[in-house]
């Protein structure tokens, strides 16, 4: 698997793309691979605060519910309204149709923790 | 078979077909099994609109066979075998003396003194132990054959199609809840036409050791109607969508079959004595304590098993399976609840994480075919 080299990762398989203060967040095509047809999307409103590894919202496929952990700490800027009735782009355009939310990075906000792409094909790699 | 959690999962006969195929791997009752080839959406669509082609090795088949087989079963089940014809089925129950459900059970008639009773794979072993405890001191033994039987079905409205060419069965001749004796891609099996998906289907019962032939003639076939194998992830949205319960969600051992709107299934008026008929005599007269209901949530999110169900503000039950239905577009779920709050119509309260979700109570099953 190869994952965009453009992005920043968790543990817990969502993707940033890192654009100044802002950051899209989503998840990653292994997860949406592996959770299968996603059929449910639960999103914060905008303005929520959210704080790195806190979960942010939840992904359902048909047979599972899964957390969505914040990668950044920050405010909710944007949601992917589209997920609402077609949760089905997570699976079929992960990186882009398939954005979730986008945050207002805190000033304090800790990018540290994040994977680049290679340590990231590492994680999946080692199941 | 073996209770050991430790122990490795069975192999069904065609696991490695399945990983050929692409499938993921679950442990499911102590069997290792496909829960999906491509996606349960995809699956789910093929056996509504086409056919889909399941294994089922992991089920347990129990034969009951002896001249006293039919009066022994009586005593046995909350059904009443005797009254079968040969070659017909009904569904049935086992139950514990205080009437809870130990399985939900297809019982066959194969021949006068010869039944096969089909027990869910997690409670084989269970049901084994109970069958053969109960019909000890009569003239019926309990001969277990599980594991020298592999089970594959066609299900879907082109399931006729699929297997027709393929069998000496007169399938047009077979109704509902009927068995036959004869060949399937020339491999001696017992053909049923029954199943779990709400669908006409078929249930190919052959040889252990024949499974993995049965299944190579049986792909190419469904395939050939754009049809696909299906996991067990589509057999849930498929039962479910056809109002089917599925034990230890629906059923279980502190359910009565009256408790799950099931009381149909029980023969109080057979005649002598079967295990559990005091008790559920009783629950007969005095009515059941919860009510199985359907669910269709009509605000944002998906009702799962276990999620608490709320009438006004008080706490009524709980979901015993949901999902987002694929052929309805909408979360739909069973649930256990209060007699007095499941009239069809009612808007129930799910509680979905922190928030409270209405649900509307409508009748089952959720989806019917057009026959």
């Amino acid at each position: 698997m190869s994952v965009p080299t453009d992005l920043r990762y968790t543990r817990d398989h969502e993707w940033v793309r890192l654009e100044g203060e802002l950051a899209s967040v989503g998840i990653t095509q292994y997860a949406a691979d592996q959770l299968g047809d996603i059929v449910f999307v639960e999103l914060p409103d905008a303005g929520r605060e959210l704080e790195a590894t806190k979960p942010f919202g939840v992904v359902e496929s048909v047979k599972a519910v899964s957390d969505l952990y914040a990668p950044v700490t920050g405010a909710v800027a944007a949601v992917n309204d589209a997920l609402a009735t077609s949760p089905e782009l997570v699976n079929s355009d992960p990186y882009g149709e398939g954005w979730m939310i986008q945050v207002r990075l805190a000033a304090d906000a800790d990018l540290g923790e994040l994977l680049d792409a290679e340590a990231y094909d590492d994680l999946v790699a080692a199941g | 078979m073996s209770e050991d959690a430790s122990a490795l999962p069975h192999e069904t006969p065609l696991a490695a077909r399945h990983e050929a195929l692409g499938a993921r791997m679950i442990d499911f009752a102590g069997w290792r099994m496909p829960v999906q080839y491509s996606s349960i959406l995809e699956e789910h669509r093929a056996v509504r609109e086409r056919a889909g082609l399941f294994d089922l090795s992991h089920m347990g088949e129990l034969w009951v066979e002896g001249q006293e087989a039919a009066s022994a079963l009586d005593g046995a089940l909350v059904s009443a075998p005797s009254r079968l014809a040969v070659g017909r089925a009904h569904y049935s129950m086992i139950v514990a003396p205080d009437g809870g459900i130990i399985d939900d059970l297809i019982v066959y008639r194969l021949a006068d003194d010869r039944f096969m009773v089909v027990a869910n794979a997690g409670n084989a072993d269970v049901v084994s132990d109970a069958l053969a405890e109960r019909l000890a001191g009569t003239r019926a033994v309990l001969d277990d054959h599980s594991l020298a039987t592999g089970l594959v079905a066609v299900q879907g409205p082109r399931s006729i199609d699929v297997l027709r060419p393929l069998t000496d069965v007169d399938l047009d001749g077979l109704r509902y809840y009927a068995i036959a004796d004869g060949h399937v891609a020339g491999i001696p099996a017992q053909v049923a036409r029954t199943g779990y998906t709400g669908e006409d289907g078929f249930e190919v019962f052959v040889d252990t050791a024949r499974t993995g032939d049965l299944w190579d003639a049986l792909l190419p076939a469904v395939q050939a109607v754009d049809g696909r194998p299906v996991g067990l992830g589509a057999r849930d949205t498929l039962r479910l969508e056809a109002g089917m319960p599925l034990y230890g969600n629906e059923l279980d051992r502190e359910t009565t079959p009256f408790d799950a709107g099931l009381g149909r299934v029980v023969k109080l008026d057979k005649p002598g004595d079967f295990v559990g008929r005091a008790a559920l005599e009783k629950v007969a007269a005095d009515g059941p304590r919860r009510r199985l209901v359907g669910l269709v949530v009509e605000g944002r999110g998906i009702a799962r098993h276990g999620y608490p169900v709320h009438a006004a503000d008080r706490r009524t039950g709980v979901v015993t399976s949901g999902t987002q239905s694929p052929s309805l577009g909408q979360p739909i779920a069973m649930a256990s609840i209060g007699v007095a709050d499941g009239e069809p119509g009612t808007i129930l309260d799910v509680e979905i994480r922190d928030a409270r979700v209405p649900a509307r109570v409508v009748p089952l099953p959720f989806y019917r075919r057009n026959s």
